[in-house]
Formats: structure tokens, C-alpha cells, sequence
């Protein structure tokens, strides 16, 4: 389904995003991609929602790693130090 | 991802963490641990995720020797993360596919089919009827965001969950990702397109029910 003159309709665009994103796009289908999204408002919120949800993702990392886990971690190195 | 050099040194501190050396086997385990037990959380769920990365670790150790410094040290131990994970799935018979072809990880539409105006729409076909509005920066941050976002990748199908966790969430890129799921380029694209559709569907959802534009 596309638009007229073979332009990208946002249904098609949605579809498209990580393609985009990762730069995985043949540079034919990212001109179109860039030229509608130039244009269309709602497109425009939408990459920028899917932009935000890399991000929100991305915080969900975490920083520091537990002290039990590092202890823990040690106590088997340890372990294992002996055992070998 | 390390270069040539950056796995050398990252070999050379293997090594010496296998020779016993506590301080660099900390070093490592600084450097790592937050990707392995992400990776491992996404396989086998988060109770038994500490326990598979020790193990992990303490095989990583044994067969320090495999590592050659192809590739980065990362890769190879979520590599080693992700056969743990899976042999440990696999003996509670639940089944661990990373294929996003198979094992009911099918995608629907990215966004509903309703909020485009039909195909037989003789002026704008497949155009927004309910655009999406870019939600404001300041709410992205609160905790409440942070723990949908959680709740959601926790309950994504298994590839879906392991590529954004490595992507996403822990920074890796597409070719380290690929090698610890062993998995496709083209496979770990898709599934990371349906798991960011998927998150970005309940942001908006949780957005719309606190109020925050459509």
C-alpha cells in the first residue's frame, strides 16, 4: 500500500524505523524514508518516540555491580583457585 | 567493540586471572558482570541468573586457553553466558529459541492498523489518523517510566528479551550480539525492532493513562 507517487505512507514508515535507525535502509528507501518524515509531523513523533524508547532502555542499565555478587564472585574464584 | 589490541590486553588480564590473580579477575568481573547476568536474566529468568554466570566465570577461567583473542572478551563470554543459559533451560524443559521465525515471536503490525487511514482512503491511504505526539523529556525520567519499561522487556518472548537487553539496555553492538545469540544479522534486527515496538507501545500506553499527550 502505498501513497501516490510511490512515496511512503506512515503505515509503511513505522515498519521501517530500525531499518533506519541501524542504517540498514538501501539508500533509495532511505531517501524516501527521510523525505517523508521531513514532511509528515506525526511520522516525526513517532522516530522520536522509538529514539526515546532506546533511551529509556539504555537507563535501564545498571551502574554498579552488586558488593553480595562481587563477594560472591570471589568466594567461588577463590573456591576455585584452590581447587585447581 | 575492542580492537586487536584491546583484546590482547583484555587476554593478558584472563590470563592472569587464571593464573590467580584476584585483582584482575575483579577487574574483569567490573568490566563484565552487568552484561552477563543481563544476557543471563533474558534466558533463564532472574533467580537463577547469578548462579549461571558464575558458573560462567569459573568456566571462562578453565578454558582460558579458547580464548585467543578473536573477537572481544565480551562477546566470548556472553558467548559462553548464553550456552549456559540455554543447557540450564533446556534441562527444566522449557524451550529457549532465539529464532524470532519461530517459537511464537511473530510480529503484528508496529502500530495498530487502526490508527491509519484505510487503504481504499482515496486521499491519503496508510496515513496517521491518530498521530503519536513525542512524549516530554521530563516524564521520560520518572522511576514509574523505567520500571514499564522493565516490566515489559521481562515479559517479551526470549529472543525479543535477549537482543534488546545486549542492545538496548547494555550497549552492545549488532555483530557482538549476533555471535553471543548466535544468531543472524538480519534475525537479530528483526527481533530488536519487535522488542523496541513492544516497550514503545507500553511507554505510550502508560503515557495516555498518566496524561501525557496522544
Amino acid at each position: 500500500m502505498s501513497g501516490k507517487h510511490g512515496e511512503l505512507t506512515c503505515q509503511e514508515l513505522v515498519e521501517l524505523v530500525t531499518d533506519y535507525l541501524e542504517l540498514r535502509l538501501p539508500a533509495p528507501e532511505r531517501a524516501r524514508f527521510d523525505e517523508h518524515v521531513t514532511t509528515c509531523r506525526g511520522c516525526q513523533a513517532h522516530l522520536e518516540q522509538m529514539r526515546q524508547t532506546l533511551r529509556v532502555a539504555g537507563a535501564l542499565r545498571e551502574e554498579a555491580v552488586a558488593p553480595a555478587a562481587r563477594e560472591a564472585l570471589l568466594a567461588a574464584f577463590r573456591g576455585w583457585k584452590r581447587g585447581v | 567493540m575492542a580492537d586487536g589490541q584491546g583484546s590482547a590486553q583484555e587476554g593478558l588480564r584472563l590470563e592472569a586471572a587464571r593464573a590467580g590473580d584476584e585483582r584482575a579477575f575483579l577487574e574483569l568481573v567490573t568490566q563484565h558482570q552487568r552484561s552477563m547476568v543481563g544476557l543471563a536474566r533474558a534466558i533463564v529468568g532472574r533467580d537463577e541468573a547469578e548462579d549461571v554466570v558464575q558458573e560462567a566465570w569459573l568456566a571462562a577461567l578453565q578454558g582460558a586457553a579458547a580464548f585467543q583473542g578473536r573477537g572481544s572478551l565480551r562477546s566470548w563470554l556472553l558467548s559462553i553466558v548464553a550456552n549456559r543459559s540455554r543447557t540450564l533451560a533446556a534441562r527444566s524443559r522449557r524451550q529457549v529459541s532465539f529464532d524470532g521465525m519461530a517459537g511464537g515471536e511473530a510480529g503484528g503490525p508496529s502500530v495498530e492498523a487502526e490508527r491509519f487511514r484505510p487503504p481504499s482512503d482515496p486521499d491519503w491511504p496508510g496515513h496517521w489518523v491518530t498521530p503519536p505526539a513525542a512524549w516530554p523529556e521530563a516524564r521520560l525520567a520518572a522511576a514509574e517510566v523505567a520500571r514499564e519499561a522493565r516490566r515489559t522487556i521481562e515479559k517479551l518472548p526470549p529472543g525479543q528479551r535477549a537482543v534488546i537487553t545486549l542492545r538496548d539496555v547494555e550497549g552492545l553492538d549488532p555483530e557482538e550480539t549476533c555471535r553471543a545469540l548466535q544468531i543472524s544479522e538480519a534475525n537479530q534486527r528483526v527481533l530488536l525492532h519487535r522488542a523496541r515496538v513492544a516497550v514503545r507501545r507500553a511507554l505510550e500506553a502508560h503515557m495516555l493513562s498518566a496524561g501525557v499527550g496522544a
